[in-house]
């Protein structure tokens, strides 16, 4: 194995595709798909899964406007306004945002970028995918059978705790979490692996894709952050469920160490969030910029120090809960130091703009989108960071504004540059220009009528999560604003929904790479063969396809008996040696199946650890079962160097 | 409905007026404080949008490439990319300073509030229920602490001690025009100092989420010169008078027969339960239901009868009682001034 020229006839090229498509296609028909296991196949899954529960808890909040269009609005009762918004945060936090800027996003797309024909433990891929849909399943069943939770998505105890919360409200909520989280760790060690051992030959780290060494940070944030709200919402349903006390102030418990758990993992996990953005935007500004993204290093070093820095400050949400002052001042101070990598990547965007040739397209107009409103979600930021102001308008309308213009601007603006930007690459057609425009300005104008407002409402007093408000509050005309502009918004992604639908049905071929753009998933056919490439490429530089030689090597060697990837080392990629990728096996999906059975079981009766641990064993020695043939292949090809 | 419970209000206080609701109207030492760190936020941060958004349209206008066909990769020009790079830097190490000006400016306004003391303050205790605000004003005697429910009357001019609980769930105490708020978290006690300044009426509300009624557990601030409050306070640590009308007596009878006595507590009666607001001076009020309904007789009837359809979830029974039996016990509502 080694890496060569390319020198390849046609017919070989032929009878290599044929080959190839053999070893990596995916068993056809409804119950092969449950066999799947390529990340492109399980990747698409995450964005269509993830974009309809986007949907869903939209509509919950389309809801939850209409109801405050009015004061003392009888139109929905306060018990069920609970359960909206609580199952609207949790699913756009949980089922919406990290999957679709980290599973979604890393899984189709970190593979095809650094150059390798699958992702690593691709069968831990598919099980990622089965163990979020179900824990999506069972909040949305859950919320059909009016059992939604309703104690908010942070779920404070002592509300949520046996006492306030008795039924099965909060035990949903907290075992959603579990699933989701679950997820989410898996896909962390696959872009972990992929990104340090199948990086093309020649990608050292100091030549990766700035959209990857986000996803990569993100991966290594959510191997920190995601234990600690498993944590929190384990001893939460273990006091709720068989009588522990962690939380319980009469037996030595404390309801104040919830929050520090959970906001241990919920800051961090605003930055989940927001960085695989600002990797997607700087992609998206490089190919329309038509120039590689100024300050390669700066930006890499911002987006490390950010995932540090988002670990120190999570007592920003608990300014108002009375903690000593001194300490909370050192997590004020941390909070502004957040601002300052933020800073540098803004202002090196800005710079990369200024001195680009640039291109407008849909996706640059996202992207564009995105730095106005992030900017004013970040400005707002710098405001929640100082303790008094913070008193002031904490867990009001202003807070919602806050974080609002935060996670839509830096996970939803960013999330529309990506799908318009990779679109091509994954269906293999085109998404409409004019579509898109109407869908941008229609959503930008929405967004900013709907939360603005609200920054008013916050400081005129209008406090979080309630169902209704006073007449004589003076809130109902900037409510009403903000419906209308929820209006808008719905109008917006009807419009992105039919540029798909048409795009699908008929869009213009979009070719190998439609933007001209640099990365190397850009290098294959749109969409990827199943096996990605034909030849695993090399890389000659930060910009690939840019920076690639006319007769750049491509990687062979392969025996193309089974599905072989290359491993290369994990500071420089040199080649280090084949390894075999599993193919299609429904293990994943069985094992999802025991291991959802045995969480959802355990909220009636601890027995269901014990007797659930049956099938999930029973599903796992299945799942890791030898084969024969796989065996004595890798066998006869194992080399045997005697020491001296 | 609810405009009479300001003029009541309006009444109680002979000219001064309810204030609207704010950040930016304050009315206390520390709400004063901060709206003037907000105010200068407010303006530089504008400022720093306004340019940084001025550069990315700048550059939007500047050079276009076409739009019809992608154009080629740029040449890149290092050295003009690293002239760049430093003024970024400049510019990063004016965003520090800046931020450092911050941190102290706001350290000076918290330090403010918290270094506030007095001798002999007035002192408060604040207890947030599901879904209404106890309030206890501290005395050396036990006999004489005033407790009263979703009315706190402050004086003016002078620093008040809170001191901040709960008795279930997680509440927070919040005056906008007066001061940052607080969460009342069992099983801690915090305190808290804050100053009124100006006379008037102002709303505060719960504003940490504690369940259904969260919307509905409001209540109202008196603040008055302390000479009206020292009256007021008289006046409430006085039990309630025997009434004097038959038909409130007979309201007596009935409220010492029903459920009510099981929750509430009536000083100078053998009613004294605390599981619900304190009813001694419930007449003196302006609202009902933590802010919800103006006192007036129609609105305790409502209250008393249906307070489920008032507050869907909330904690008091709604009570199954005679057309005749409900006007007394309202009468004697009425009469516990």
């Amino acid at each position: 194995m080694s890496t060569i020229d390319r020198t390849i006839n046609e017919q070989e090229a032929g009878e290599l595709k044929t080959k190839l498509h053999d070893l990596w296609r995916e068993p056809p028909g409804f119950i092969g798909w449950f066999a799947h296991v390529h990340h492109t196949s399980i990747g698409k899954r995450f964005f269509v899964t993830a974009f309809i529960f986007f949907l869903l808890a939209g509509i919950l909040a389309a809801l939850m406007r209409l109801q405050l269009s009015r004061s003392e609005s009888h139109l929905i009762s306060p018990d069920l306004y609970d359960q909206i918004f609580t199952t609207h945060g949790t699913a756009m936090m949980f089922l919406f945002a990290v999957p679709m800027m980290f599973k979604a996003f890393s899984t189709y797309l970190v593979p095809l970028s650094v150059g390798a024909r699958n992702i690593a433990f691709p069968r831990l891929n598919a099980f990622s995918y089965y163990i979020y849909l179900f824990g999506g399943i069972l909040l949305f069943g859950a919320l059909l059978l009016n059992t939604g939770p309703d104690t908010g998505w942070f779920s404070y105890v002592p509300l949520s705790g046996p006492q306030f919360s008795p039924g099965k409200r909060v035990d949903i909520w907290a075992q959603m979490i579990t699933f989701t989280e679950l997820s989410a760790l898996g896909v962390a060690i696959e872009v972990i692996t992929t990104v340090f051992k199948l990086r093309a030959p020649g990608m050292s780290l100091n030549r990766l894709p700035l959209f990857v060494w986000s996803e990569l940070v993100v991966a290594f944030m959510v191997m920190f952050a995601m234990p600690a709200v498993m944590l929190s919402s384990t001893l939460l349903i273990l006091d709720r469920l068989i009588g522990t006390h962690f939380f319980n102030p009469a037996e030595g418990g404390d309801p104040l160490l919830y929050q520090h758990v959970f906001w241990f993992f919920g800051h961090p996990d605003v930055y989940i969030i927001f960085l695989p953005g600002t990797g997607i935007i700087s992609a998206v500004l490089a190919a329309f910029s038509r120039r590689r993204v100024i300050g390669y290093m700066a930006v890499v070093l911002s987006v490390v120090s950010t995932g540090f820095l988002s670990f120190g400050v999570w007592v920003h949400h608990m300014f108002a809960t009375g903690l000593p002052a001194l300490g909370m001042s050192f997590f004020s101070a941390a909070t502004l130091m957040v601002v300052v990598p933020t800073a540098i990547q803004f202002f090196l965007w800005i710079a990369t703009l200024w001195t680009g040739k640039l291109v407008i397209r849909t996706p640059m107009l996202w992207a564009l989108g995105f730095l106005f409103v992030f900017l004013i979600g970040g400005l707002t930021g710098v405001m929640l960071a100082s303790i008094p102001l913070d008193l002031q308008v904490h867990d009001t309308y202003f807070v919602v504004a806050h974080f609002h213009y935060v996670l839509i601007g830096g996970a939803v603006f960013p999330m529309f540059a990506g799908l318009y930007f990779w679109w091509p690459k994954i269906t293999g057609r085109m998404l409409s220009e004019t579509i898109g425009k109407w869908h941008f300005w229609l959503f930008f104008f929405g967004f900013n009528l709907t939360f603005f407002p609200m920054h008013m409402l916050g400081l005129r007093g209008m406090t979080r999560r309630v169902y209704t408000y006073p007449p004589e509050s003076g809130w109902q005309y900037l409510n009403q604003l903000a419906g209308f502009g929820a209006v808008l918004m719905v109008f917006g992604i009807l419009a992105f929904l039919v540029n798909a639908w048409r795009s699908w049905k008929g869009g213009a071929p979009a070719g190998d790479n439609p933007w001209g753009a640099s990365g190397l998933e850009w290098g294959t056919s749109s969409p990827p063969p199943p096996y990605n490439f034909l030849f695993p490429p090399t890389v000659n530089g930060r910009e690939a396809l840019w920076d690639a030689a006319p007769d750049q090597p491509v990687v062979t060697g392969f025996h193309n008996d089974s599905r072989e990837v290359l491993a290369t080392k994990a500071i420089d990629a040199d080649p280090e040696h084949i390894s075999e990728m599993p193919g299609p096996s429904y293990w994943p999906f069985l094992a999802a199946v025991a291991v959802g059975g045995l969480l959802i079981g355990s909220m009636f009766t601890p027995w269901a650890v014990v007797w659930g641990a049956i099938p999930v064993t029973a599903a796992l020695v299945g799942w890791f079962w030898p084969n024969k043939n796989e065996v004595e292949r890798r066998r006869s090809r194992e080399i045997w160097e005697p020491e001296n | 409905m609810r405009r009479i419970g300001y003029g009541l209000l309006l009444l109680l206080l002979a000219g001064c007026g309810t204030h609207q609701q704010s950040v930016t109207n304050s009315a206390g030492t520390q709400a004063a404080r901060i709206e003037i760190l907000w105010w200068w936020m407010l303006g530089i941060l504008t400022t720093i949008f306004v340019i940084v958004v001025g550069f990315v349209l700048g550059a939007v206008s500047r050079r276009r490439g076409g739009s019809e066909q992608m154009p080629e990769a740029q040449v890149i020009d290092s050295a003009r990319d690293r002239r760049l790079s430093r003024v970024i830097l400049v510019l990063v190490i004016m965003v520090i300073l800046f931020e450092f000006g911050f941190l102290v400016a706001s350290a000076i306004v918290t330090k403010y509030e918290r270094g506030m003391s007095s001798k002999n303050p007035v002192e408060i205790q604040v207890i947030g229920h599901r879904w209404w605000w106890e309030f206890r004003y501290a005395s050396s005697q036990p006999s004489e602490v005033v407790v009263t429910a979703n009315e706190l009357h402050l004086p003016t001019g002078v620093p008040i001690l809170i001191k901040a609980s709960s008795a279930d769930v997680i509440h927070s105490f919040w005056v906008p025009n007066i001061a940052g708020k607080r969460d009342l978290i069992r099983p801690y006690q915090t305190s808290m100092w804050l100053q009124v300044d100006e006379e008037g009426v102002f709303r505060g509300q719960c504003a940490e989420f504690c369940g259904h009624q969260h919307a509905h557990m409001a209540f109202y601030v008196v603040a008055e010169p302390m000479n009206r409050f020292q009256a007021w306070l008289q006046a409430q640590k006085a039990p309630a008078k025997e009434p004097l009308e038959h038909k409130a007596r007979q309201g007596r009878d009935v409220f010492m027969k029903s459920p009510c006595v099981t929750c509430h507590t009536i000083r100078g009666t053998d009613a004294g339960s605390r599981v619900g607001p304190d009813l001694t001076h419930v007449a003196s009020r302006s609202f009902i239901a933590a802010g919800t309904l103006p006192n007036t007789r129609s609105n305790l009837m409502q209250w008393i009868r249906d307070s489920q359809s008032v507050k869907p979830g909330n904690l008091m029974p709604s009570m199954d009682l005679e057309t005749s039996e409900l006007e007394s016990l309202v009468a004697y509502m009425q009469s516990l001034k």
